[in-house]
């Protein structure tokens, strides 16, 4: 078949895979936010919604804590990986870090979060393994550290998961900055490490690492599963106040979280112009700094501090997953005891079998959506490479919309439309759910490294009679298996992540291991937690291992391309 | 014309199946043969999971149906799926063949048509139920008429650490007094959770010298005045309880992990042999035992219903009817496994099944029916809406 019929339809198709049900679910959600949902025999258009969501007297606080807890993730996680990667690039000790990028990454949400609420507790782990030697405690003390007031713990856990998931696009990135010889040259300068890093490198760097960045901040900002295990719930923070209205069995309390979604898309679109903002002042300020001259006195503090704030946040991760490995095992385990009373295996032989059937189901349907959209988005950025029919200034946005708008804005909505067309209930409508988010990932985890992709390399083999498939298969793709297997791996932790489109548009009827676990979370049975958490991380550490170790066994004599 | 014949058969619209008749047991078990039914019930106790699995085999050896779990965080979660099926013209095969639904969601989706039925007084071991010993035909005091199926009795009974609080609480101000003397010892999950409001009608019911007005439903004259003597009890109450009452657990078995961590001593519990279950699996320490008050608890039962739309209602008929069999009885009894009361008439069971029951030990931490005293009714549905909503306004966003 010629390639030139169906590859430039690819982008537009892509579009409509992912907007399609974005923009019905929308339409879904606008209506019922002005009064008109006539299941429940309203019809609108009415502002009460609004009305009720602004008389709900927990909104303030709801409100300040998705934009307190998403901008104070989204800075600091930032502010660690620049720095480390700053002070510590082509290191021993950043080589570790990297080494620890994968189990890190795969950690799921939820269970890094039910990690770090196992360890920080008054009762947690941290607190047994001084007690009572340490402190005297026999009981754990009556302090609120995990769901605190002002969401603290909630920011902490949402810094562990995306300093890893930022420090890996840093890296992808790094590549294409030619990052080594600037240094080099500006340490020959005089400047210090981090200095010439931040001077010469991270603006090179940061445009390409903007968008996982706004899509840090957005997912931050309304995030569920994190806020339910660690975040306040007297009030809640607004994504789940919202999940919880739109459970309500009276009908009606559906347009107060269709106008509280709305609220939370306006609160994301909000905080991200507030972030462009930052950036121009950032920009503003970097380009009088640079200018100023300094070598950076403090680079070794800064540095160091750096690290410590790093590898506390790996440590955190790690730790945590010890703390879910011993529950997994664990008899009885009572306050202050640092270990359990027992050891067992009945935990994993109770629960072992129930994660095993929904681990397949997990691994069948993350492979399929992860595959197809690692076909959509080359042959997309392909199709923009040959044609030029690339997204223009203002549709590039578009893309981002899956993953700026709160789920919970627009998969009921879905829902009803999937009903509507009688293609509900199953593995492949769950799979067509998934894609809407998985899809913007992947493109986002491979469109920039793509482009950045050097095309005098096409001339060259265009230059050798290889045919544009030719220099695509042979010359292109194969250079960039890194950023390809690291934007699979992204995909399918995605989708092994997905909660709400799974039991939303699956109908409950099927069983991924994220649905299980959080279905188990509500009953707090840290065994069954533990067992599935750890499956979990299973089931999304096999990806990023590989998405690390093939590019190195494969270019294992190839110097220019191991870090490419 | 043939062909044109064919076409207009297979365009005409297909006969909308007639639902099946439940008296006719045989067509029912012929029908459900091959049926997957799926069960929507909450996911959170590990221990009800592991029976509903063990209900899901027998079902399959004995009438080739397959039962599927589908584990729910939040039954409320059911009833919107039925009701966007409705919504959506789904009227057929809906993806909810069976749900464990609580009074307020079985009054909502009653009052809205959603249910199938009447079906329940017609399977065969309906015989065995205990219709006038037991509150199976009514659920929140709303009548049930067969729209549901009862299979388990609950009663509220009080999990303490006898390590820590060695003596039972007969009254909710002594529980108060207790509170008081010992702060963050005790807590209780958080309304709207369905824990937290039986906590608070619990409270309702044994702070009123005449409980019997909350048998209708609340109204705009009497709400204020009835549940004063709940807001005065919980304004006194929240400072003492665990982290003063700026946090909640988010369900029963999350207060298990918090008294096998050490950090309340006190729970709330809707199972009377729930404790014994728990202890079996390492969740609550040795020590644990429960108390009832002395005026009694709230009691009530558990139902299943089936949804209109369901494409499976012979499967899930067979399913209701085993789950109310002697044999899945005695061992939801069974406190090892889950400790469920049984909804059965001991009279009306053979010498064989009866021996069976009798035969179940108690378990350490589960008390006799004896001891379970006086069960309480269970208030109209309406307070407990309007009490939980009011628990929001007052303590769900105050702190």
């Amino acid at each position: 078949m010629n390639r030139r019929r169906y590859l430039p339809i690819l982008p537009i198709l892509t579009l409509l895979v992912m907007l399609g049900p974005v923009a019905a679910g929308l339409w879904g959600t606008l209506l019922p936010a002005f009064g008109h949902l006539p299941a429940a025999g309203l019809s609108g258009p009415s502002l009460d919604p609004f009305r009720d969501l602004f008389d709900w007297a927990g909104l303030p606080r709801a409100v300040m804590l998705s934009i307190s807890t998403g901008l104070l993730a989204t800075v600091i996680s930032l502010a660690i990986v620049v720095l480390v990667t700053a002070g510590w690039s082509g290191t021993r000790p950043f080589r570790t870090l990297e080494r620890l990028l994968s189990p890190l990454l795969s950690v799921p949400h939820a269970a890094a979060a039910f990690g770090l609420a196992f360890l920080i507790a008054p009762s947690g782990w941290l607190s047994r393994l001084i007690s009572p030697g340490i402190t005297g405690w026999v009981r754990p003390p009556d302090l609120l550290i995990v769901q605190d007031t002002w969401g603290l713990t909630m920011t902490a856990g949402l810094v562990v998961k995306e300093v890893p998931f930022l420090l890996l696009i840093t890296l992808a990135a790094l590549g294409q900055a030619d990052a080594q010889r600037s240094v080099t040259i500006a340490q020959a300068l005089g400047y210090g490490r981090v200095t010439g890093w931040l001077k010469t490198v991270f603006p090179r760097v940061y445009a390409q690492i903007r968008p996982p960045v706004y899509v840090v901040l957005a997912y931050s900002m309304s995030v569920v599963d994190v806020a339910v295990i660690l975040g306040p719930n007297t009030p809640p923070p607004l994504s789940v106040q919202i999940v919880k209205w739109m459970s309500d069995p009276d009908l009606a309390m559906r347009l107060e979280a269709a106008a509280g979604a709305l609220l939370q898309l306006g609160l994301v679109v909000g905080a991200l112009i507030i972030w462009r903002f930052g950036e121009m002042v950032g920009g503003y300020l970097g380009r009088r700094w640079i200018a100023k001259g300094s070598r950076g006195r403090f680079d070794p503090i800064v540095a160091q501090g750096a690290l410590v704030a790093g590898g506390t946040s790996a440590l955190i991760v790690l730790l945590g997953l010890a703390v879910l490995a011993i529950w997994s095992i664990a008899g009885f385990w009572g306050f202050p005891e640092a270990l359990p009373d027992q050891f067992t295996l009945r935990n994993w032989m109770r629960f072992g079998p129930g994660t095993l059937d929904a681990l397949g189901e997990t691994a069948l349907i993350a492979c399929v959506v992860a595959c197809v959209a690692l076909l959509l988005t080359v042959g997309c950025l392909e199709a923009e490479y040959r044609y030029g029919l690339s997204f223009s200034q203002r549709t590039v946005w578009l893309i981002y919309l899956p993953l700026l708008i709160p789920q919970t804005a627009f998969l009921p909505g879905l829902q009803t439309l999937m009903l509507g067309v009688g293609a509900d209930v199953g593995r492949l409508p769950v799979m067509l759910a998934h894609l809407v988010f998985v899809l913007p990932y992947v493109f986002l985890s491979l469109a920039d490294p793509f482009r950045a992709w050097d095309t005098r390399m096409g001339t060259i083999a265009a230059a050798l009679r290889a045919s544009p498939d030719g220099v695509l298969w042979r010359v292109r793709l194969p250079m960039l298996l890194r950023p390809i297997l690291t934007a699979l791996a992204v995909g399918l932790a995605v989708s092994v992540g997905q909660y709400l489109p799974t039991l939303l548009i699956g109908g409950g009827r099927v069983a991924t291991l994220t649905t299980e676990a959080v279905a188990l979370a509500s009953g707090g049975d840290r065994r069954a937690i533990a067992v599935y958490g750890l499956m979990q991380t299973g089931a999304a550490l096999v990806p990023f291992a590989l998405a690390l170790l093939l590019p190195a066994l494969v270019w294992r004599n190839r110097r220019g391309l191991r870090h490419g | 014309m043939k062909h044109l014949a064919v076409l207009a058969a297979l365009l005409a619209p297909l006969p909308a199946l007639a639902d099946i008749d439940p008296s006719n047991w045989d067509a029912v078990t012929a029908e459900a043969e091959g049926q997957t039914v799926y069960w929507n019930a909450w996911g959170g106790s590990t221990t009800t999971n592991d029976f509903l699995a063990w209900v899901g085999s027998r079902v399959m050896e004995d009438y080739g149906v397959t039962l599927e779990h589908v584990k729910l965080t939040d039954t409320a979660d059911a009833v919107t799926r039925v009701l966007s099926e409705k919504q959506a013209g789904e009227d057929d095969d809906g993806a909810i063949d069976m749900i464990w639904i609580n009074g307020a969601n079985f009054a909502a989706m009653k009052d809205a048509d959603l249910l199938f039925g009447p079906y329940a007084e017609q399977l065969p071991n309906w015989a065995f139920v205990d219709v006038d010993g037991k509150t199976v035909q009514t659920d929140f005091t709303v009548p049930v008429e067969g729209f549901e199926s009862p299979w388990a009795m609950a009663q509220v009974v009080f999990i303490h650490d006898t390590a820590d609080l060695v003596e039972p609480l007969g009254s909710m101000s002594a529980i108060l007094d207790w509170s008081a003397a010992n702060p963050g010892r005790f807590t209780y999950p958080q309304p709207p959770d369905f824990l937290g409001t039986t906590f608070l009608k619990q409270a309702l019911v044994d702070l009123l010298d005449d409980p019997s007005v909350l048998a209708d439903p609340a109204t705009d004259d009497n709400y204020d005045t009835v549940t004063a003597p709940l807001w005065a009890f919980l304004d006194d109450l929240t400072p003492t309880l665990w982290r003063e009452g700026r946090a909640y657990p988010a369900t029963g078995p999350a207060q298990l992990q918090l008294i096998a961590d050490g950090e309340v001593d006190l729970a709330i519990s809707f199972s009377p042999g729930e404790a014994t279950a728990a202890i079996a699996n390492n969740q609550l320490p040795p020590t644990a035992r429960t108390f009832v008050l002395d005026k009694g608890t709230i009691g009530n039962a558990s139902f299943v219903a089936v949804p209109y739309n369901s494409g499976s209602k012979a499967g899930a008929m067979v399913v209701a009817n085993f789950l109310m069999s002697p044999e899945a009885q005695v061992r939801a009894q069974n406190p090892e496994i889950l400790g469920y009361g049984t909804v059965l008439n001991m009279d009306a069971l053979s010498a064989d099944d009866r021996a069976a029951f009798d035969a179940l030990e108690l378990g350490v931490a589960t008390l006799s029916p004896a001891e379970l005293g006086t069960v309480q009714a269970e208030p109209h549905p309406s307070w407990m809406t309007r009490i939980a909503d009011d628990w929001m306004q007052r303590y769900g966003v105050s702190q």
